[in-house]
């Protein structure tokens, strides 16, 4: 009872609400509904010794998780709570399948970029290669690269590698189980 | 009589009447089951909350009215409560993660169209030596044509 006002609950029960009400800390007199739902779902009896089972640092806590699970049930009479954990659970499950494909995605795109690198150091120089000269008896003819040519170029990846290693180094933290 | 009551009579100590509203859903069986939602919510509450749904989505309100008392008793503070506080949580990290990679791919992709256009652009500078000038005529000295390597 706070100053000489009972609280909600012992206003709703219509008893006298003494000094040591365990509902009165969390049913204040000015917000009615709050009790009456909690009472309407679970009644002021299991409340009340649900509330005595825990330490006072706790309670407090456990009337607003009450409060949102009654009013949960009173919003759907059928799941409740458990409708939202369903929901949700579905949203998680989404969510790991949309990360699992970004995944697959991003390692795609470094894949390309590294053949792409490849790709360009290996035939980059060869295109510069083929201002090609006639032979001997000045018969002008098309030369295809010869293969000694492309012995003298050498691909450089090291800085391919640098990109695969980070996302290596992150992938474990993409990677642990997100629904326990 | 003692036999043929449902778990909720029998936790009761009473008759279990032929139209007994928990019956159905609380069979003698499993006898935790009515005690949890008992013991949270009280068999009057149950009751009245049972007989104000119709009759088909009974089952399932029984089914839910048992995970939450299940819940509110392996967790006095904060119920199944918790478990929804997790749940969003985890959503958040997801999201999180998600937001973060589609950003990488936006960003490698980035890169990836830059290098493929400046290698297309390289590729073209060459490339245009080989073209014969605007008389159609190729310069002896210079690139041979190499638009029939390819017929």
């Amino acid at each position: 009872m706070v100053g000489n006002s009972p609280c909600a609950s012992c206003k709703l029960l219509r008893r006298r609400c003494a000094k040591d009400c365990v509902f009165a800390p969390y049913f204040p007199s000015d917000d009615p509904h709050k009790f009456a739902i909690v009472h309407k779902v679970f009644g002021a009896s299991n409340v009340s010794k649900m509330l005595q089972e825990l330490p006072v640092q706790q309670r407090a806590d456990a009337v607003s998780s009450l409060v949102y699970e009654a009013n949960a049930r009173a919003r759907d009479p059928v799941y409740g709570c458990v409708g939202a954990i369903s929901y949700l659970q579905n949203q998680v499950s989404q969510l790991q399948m949309q990360l699992a494909v970004a995944q697959a995605e991003i390692l795609c795109i470094q894949m390309q970029q590294e053949q792409q690198a490849a790709l360009a150091a290996a035939t980059a120089p060869s295109l510069v290669q083929l201002q090609l000269e006639p032979d001997d008896d000045g018969d002008e003819k098309s030369y295809f690269l010869q293969p000694h040519q492309l012995l003298n170029f050498t691909s450089n990846n090291s800085n391919a590698n640098v990109i695969y290693d980070s996302f290596k180094k992150e992938s474990h933290l993409y990677g642990h189980d997100m629904v326990s | 009589m003692n036999s043929g009551r449902c778990a909720a009579c029998k936790h009761l100590r009473r008759r279990c009447l032929s139209d007994c509203i928990f019956s159905p859903y609380f069979p003698p069986n499993n006898p935790r089951r009515f005690a949890y939602v008992h013991k949270i919510y009280g068999a009057s509450n149950v009751g009245k909350i049972l007989k104000d749904l119709p009759v088909s989505r009974r089952a399932e309100a029984a089914d839910s009215l048992y995970y939450e008392a299940y819940c509110r008793i392996k967790d006095p503070v904060y119920g199944c409560v918790g478990l929804i506080t997790i749940l969003h949580q985890q959503i958040y990290n997801a999201q999180w993660q998600l937001d973060r990679i589609q950003a990488e791919i936006a960003a490698l992709s980035t890169t990836t169209d830059h290098r493929s256009q400046s290698e297309v652009q390289q590729v073209e500078n060459v490339g245009s030596s080989f073209l014969p000038d605007q008389n159609g005529v190729h310069d002896s000295n210079s690139f041979y044509d190499i638009s029939n390597w390819f017929d």
